[in-house]
């Protein structure tokens, strides 16, 4: 019973988000939900909105408040202040029943409503508007406009207005499609919500059978999954550009191998059985090729392999460490940390010239480097008087800003949408997963209920 | 007819040649009865010849596997105690081989010379600080930093492999200083 839950609860029937059925190595382990987001410095500029309880018709208990996940959504992305129930002024449904001048003394200056209705075959309709309350002030809820050389009244004060048709186990998955559209049409951004994580959970490893644990979850901690569970240490996951397939270092032979698995159907390859250092997956953009890192030839070098053909192509070629490979959005260069300077460094190889520039200076080590999506930033982990914190360069001018003040922090992996970076840190003498936003004044913690969390990596797009 | 004296000297002549016979060699069966008597005493001898043998090969057989469980023992003993310093410890960053552990890992090396049928795997860890890529590379540096000495003091290379665990093994959990000096090691793990 608790199992067909648990699967009824995952199925989707129109996306490919999120049904997982079967595990690897590891029994039926969805934890509800292992990690939470704590916001610890939120923006004192986030725009206030009001995302009122939708209104809903039927008689059943609903498994998700929609209104409660699209505003801890616009909370979490850093640039929205939702206001409290007890300060709203009125519980509108739609845009007849909103009266503009009370939200405007308010000083809110956009509201969501929404109403869900059950239908005959146990589906929902669910219905929300974005309302720009102080164009409706403007307009007094209508205007006139020229249509085809006709005059039209239009009420363009409802920015969005959507009606849709979900089943009960897309409650949250559409909260998060909702959010997206609200997000994207008031910031001019794609939104990130409808996203996921995936990252290493390690538990008590005098206690555990299998402490090391590759985790998946959305973006905001909710649904875990554990999709493999080992004696031996998993490293380094990272997505597909499809949003289908993980890649990742396991030691479950007793040496460092690179694994993909297909997140839904959980079958797996492993990529690479070379003696040595076999690490630092990263799939090209296209997803054909990937980038990774083997000592083989003696230390640590990047290699690019074609997965077609499984054929590889050494890329560096030096004495000293070169590692964690980060493909450029393009797929023509890419980024890696290397110490032939003395210390660790970001440097950039052209892959058809194989000509390496280095690229950070301050501080005195920068490694783990990625990319944002637009190629404007790099961002890295920066050593600083011994101090490693989470940083981001700007491409074209050099300029390098230190984001965060958390405590060892690594592993820094972007939002599909540039607005965000989530990174491993020691919090409380324990590894947790932590958020920054881009300009580094948005900060949040993922506090795990078990075991230490890391290796975090974002997924892309998943719609 | 024989007359009883003719009868009398025929039996004479027949004795008188037996006792001829008798005194000029053995019959056949004597020398038959001899002979076999002679090889069973020389069977005999050769038996406890053998079992002489027999016995000194058992008692120079048992000096020996006694000598060499002693040496199976001491074997043992050296390998018990190289097991239990196995560890050797590296500063931030680093992989060259402090002078305080070229001692034991000279031992080990030895032993190692000694034994040639003895594998082990050298493991190379890190502490937390870095990234957790950089730190696998940082442990198989340490792990053949310590692969490199035992080459140099003979050791064959097909009896040593390096494995780098990075910063996924922590030996002692926490970012204290201690802990971080308890973690940057290379482990001499026997098979």
């Amino acid at each position: 019973m608790k199992i067909m839950a648990c699967l009824k609860s995952l199925h989707v029937r129109h996306l490919k988000y999120v049904f997982i059925s079967l595990f690897v190595l590891s029994s039926f382990a969805h934890a509800q939900s292992n990690l939470t987001i704590v916001i610890t410095e939120g923006m004192s500029n986030a725009r206030p909105i009001a995302i009122v309880p939708f209104k809903w018709t039927g008689e059943t208990v609903l498994p998700e408040s929609l209104s409660d996940v699209i505003a801890s959504n616009l909370q979490r992305s850093g640039k929205f202040s939702p206001v409290k129930m007890v300060d709203m002024p009125q519980f509108p449904t739609n845009d007849a029943e909103v009266d503009y001048a009370a939200w405007a003394n308010k000083g809110v200056d956009t509201i969501v409503t929404g109403s869900i209705e059950p239908t005959a075959n146990g589906s929902f309709i669910v219905n929300f508007q974005l309302i720009d309350i102080l164009r409706a002030q403007l307009t007094g809820g209508s205007t006139k406009t020229m249509v085809n050389n006709q005059i039209v009244e239009v009420a363009d004060h409802i920015v969005l207005n959507q009606k849709s048709e979900i089943t009960e186990g897309e409650f949250r998955q559409h909260a998060h499609i909702i959010s997206d559209r609200i997000y994207e049409n008031l910031t001019g951004e794609k939104g990130a919500f409808l996203t996921r994580i995936a990252y290493v959970v390690v538990r008590d490893r005098e206690t555990e059978a299998l402490p090391y644990q590759l985790a998946i979850s959305d973006y905001d901690g909710a649904n875990e999954i554990r999709l493999l569970s080992s004696p031996e240490p998993l490293m380094s996951p990272t997505w597909s550009p499809d949003g289908n397939k993980l890649a990742y270092v396991s030691f479950e032979s007793g040496k460092p191998q690179i694994f993909v698995q297909n997140i839904y159907t959980t079958e797996r390859t492993r990529i690479t059985d070379y003696p040595g250092i076999n690490s630092s997956p990263a799939f090209s953009p296209d997803g054909n090729k990937m980038a990774m890192v083997l000592s083989k030839d003696g230390n640590p070098e990047i290699y690019v392999m074609d997965l077609q053909s499984k054929r590889l192509e050494r890329i560096t070629r030096n004495r000293a460490i070169d590692t964690e490979p980060e493909w450029t959005p393009d797929g023509k260069s890419i980024v890696y940390t290397s110490e032939r300077g003395g210390k660790p460094q970001i440097y950039q190889v052209n892959l058809s010239t194989k000509r390496s520039k280095r690229l950070t200076f301050d501080g005195e080590m920068n490694l783990g480097a990625s990319i944002t999506p637009d190629n404007s930033h790099l961002v890295v982990v920066n050593r600083t008087q011994g101090d490693y914190h989470i940083a981001r360069q700007h491409r074209a001018s050099g300029d390098m800003l230190v984001l965060t003040k958390t405590f060892l922090d690594e592993s820094p992996s972007i939002a599909p949408n540039g607005s965000m970076i989530i990174y491993s840190t020691l919090h409380e003498g324990k590894q947790v997963l932590s958020l920054v936003s881009l300009d580094g004044r948005f900060k949040a913690l993922l506090p795990a209920t078990e075991g230490q969390v890391k290796a975090p990596s974002w997924s892309p797009f998943l719609l | 007819m024989l007359t009883n004296n003719k009868f009398r000297t025929l039996l004479i002549a027949l004795a008188a040649t037996s006792l001829m016979a008798c005194q000029t060699g053995p019959s056949d069966s004597e020398l038959e009865a001899e002979k076999n008597a002679q090889a069973e005493a020389a069977q005999e001898q050769a038996q406890q010849e053998q079992a002489r043998a027999e016995a000194e090969r058992v008692r120079v057989e048992a000096a020996k596997a006694e000598q060499m469980q002693r040496a199976q023992e001491m074997a043992e003993e050296m390998k018990n105690e190289l097991v239990n310093q196995n560890v050797i410890y590296f500063d931030f960053d680093r992989s060259t081989i402090k002078s305080d552990f070229a001692s034991v890992l000279r031992k080990h090396a030895e032993y190692l010379v000694k034994n040639p049928s003895q594998v082990v795997v050298i493991e190379g860890h890190a502490d937390q600080r870095g990234t957790p890529e950089y730190n696998i590379a940082l442990g198989e540096r340490r792990g053949k930093a310590v692969e490199n000495f035992f080459l140099t003091e003979g050791v064959s290379a097909s009896q040593l492999s390096v494995v780098s665990f990075g910063e996924e093994k922590p030996a002692v959990m926490g970012a204290s200083e201690y802990a971080m000096a308890q973690n940057r090691r290379a482990v001499v793990v026997y098979q």
